[in-house]
């Protein structure tokens, strides 16, 4: 397949917002149009700059959700309350609103779909949203490479592209979710509902875990526990590949 | 190698910002915001080197080893405490940094270093390469200490390079020793789609800026 390789100068592009659906209460999805867009791997990320009226800039990193191929680029973004970029973009971004955009950024954190080996994706919060782009890449190219996503949310109400996931997993063409809510659980709830730990890993990684990659997404606190608990079970840490969100990862 | 930085783009409707903090002065790069709190970024789980297993090399470009220090003999070593401003190329920087280390100037006195680069290793299989000139005359460290305490592994501990004049990927965790090249070649960012250089007031982030 074509890869999106990074070559030459990054350039700001304008992008103009074609939609902002939102996703939930405190997220939402903005596709965008960007003429000249390069394309992208599954899991890179843009650098968003956005201009005020006094020529004040703030620049913020965010995860593509959307599959490579697809014309429309779009970012999953979630409101930092006192963050700078993310209340614009969840709160004031609308149809035909422009700013900056460059990228793809980032080489390392990427599942193109040509590694046979099993693939285990675990996401905390937000930090779901560069595992999403792989699979929908996943479905979209309908590799058959067993994928799984252990997703970990506050409460159902916080869980990103729920429908869609479901959706993907009810195809039983070897994807499956597997979801855990650290806060708060609806009644008849039959997932997890503790921060995702050791044995979890363990019930949830698959047994081929010498080859398997791993890719963690999510808060400082959870990738740090996620990927030490990964290596202690067998996880080679070199196949550990590991991404930050947050306010404390450079996100907001 | 032009910058961004200055350029004006589009307005983007209804976006003021952050109230302007003027005592901050010029002490923020380009597309840079502060934070209070010290920010964790790695490709990777983080290593947990025992200082017993810990040590520091030196390689000259045939990669014979010129130098080489145990935990005792590193810690032994004249330290100096940094106060510097830190610069993520993830948009973060935090001020007065303080931190504990051995100058890169003490490491390297008295070796034959003749080359012009060097790569930086570390615990992990970490790469980064740097101009030999941009570490040292007092512009890079081993810091082992970070804040009055000992530096944190999820901060890089026991070791970590510290260059606080580039982007702070240079700065390597878990930092094992430096191999000096007669040609540069990019570490394990710097061949990802990161500047090979990575001077935050130019905002060199990526490729060709």
């Amino acid at each position: 397949m074509a890869r999106a390789t990074v070559l030459g100068r990054l350039s700001w592009r304008v992008a103009t917002v074609t939609s902002v659906a939102p996703e939930t209460s405190r997220a939402v999805t903005v596709v965008l149009d960007v003429p000249g867009w390069p394309g992208h791997r599954p899991g890179q990320h843009v650098d968003v700059r956005l201009t005020a009226e006094d020529g004040y800039q703030a620049e913020r990193s965010y995860s593509i959700a959307s599959p490579p191929g697809d014309p429309p680029l779009a970012l999953t973004v979630e409101r930092i309350d006192e963050g700078e970029v993310s209340p614009w973009l969840t709160g004031v971004a609308g149809p035909g609103d422009v700013f900056e955009l460059r990228g793809p950024i980032g080489g390392y954190f990427v599942w193109d779909g040509d590694d046979p080996d099993p693939v285990l994706l675990v996401g905390g919060g937000s930090g779901v949203v560069p595992l999403m782009a792989m699979a929908r890449h996943r479905a979209r190219r309908a590799f058959r490479t067993p994928m799984r996503l252990l997703y970990s949310a506050r409460s159902e109400e916080d869980l990103l592209y729920r429908a869609e996931l479901d959706d993907l997993a009810a195809r039983g063409d070897g994807f499956d979710v597997v979801y855990t809510l650290t806060e708060t659980t609806p009644r008849g709830w039959t997932g997890y509902d503790r921060r995702v730990d050791g044995p979890m890993l363990a019930e949830v990684s698959w047994p081929e875990r010498h080859t398997s990659p791993a890719f963690v997404c999510g808060p400082t606190p959870f990738v740090e526990a996620v990927a030490n608990s990964l290596v202690l079970l067998g996880h080679p840490a070199g196949r550990v590949k590991t991404e930050r969100f947050g306010p404390t990862g450079g996100g907001s | 190698m032009r910058s961004d930085a200055g350029d004006r783009g589009p307005v983007s409707r209804g976006f003021t910002g952050r109230p302007r903090d003027r005592s901050v002065g010029d002490r923020l790069p380009p597309g840079q915001y502060l934070v209070q709190d010290f920010p964790v970024l790695s490709a990777g789980p983080t290593p947990y080197t025992l200082v017993d297993k810990w040590d520091f090399s030196v390689l000259a470009v045939d990669g014979s080893r010129i130098a080489r220090w145990d935990w005792e003999q590193f810690r032994a070593l004249p330290e100096e405490t940094i106060t510097c401003d830190v610069h993520c190329v993830t948009k973060w920087s935090k001020l007065d940094m303080q931190w504990r280390g051995v100058s890169l100037d003490v490491l390297l006195e008295g070796l034959d270093v003749g080359a012009a680069f060097a790569m930086v290793f570390a615990d992990g299989g970490y790469t980064t390469n740097l101009p030999v000139a941009d570490i040292t005359d007092g512009q890079a460290w081993v810091a082992t200490g970070y804040d009055g305490h000992d530096l944190e592994p999820e901060h890089g501990g026991p070791a970590r390079f510290l260059v606080p004049h580039l982007y702070f990927w240079k700065s390597a965790k878990w930092v094992r020793g430096l191999q000096l090249l007669e040609r540069d070649k990019p570490g394990f960012w710097e061949g990802l789609g990161y500047n090979n250089y990575g001077d935050p007031w130019r905002e060199q982030r990526y490729w060709g800026d």
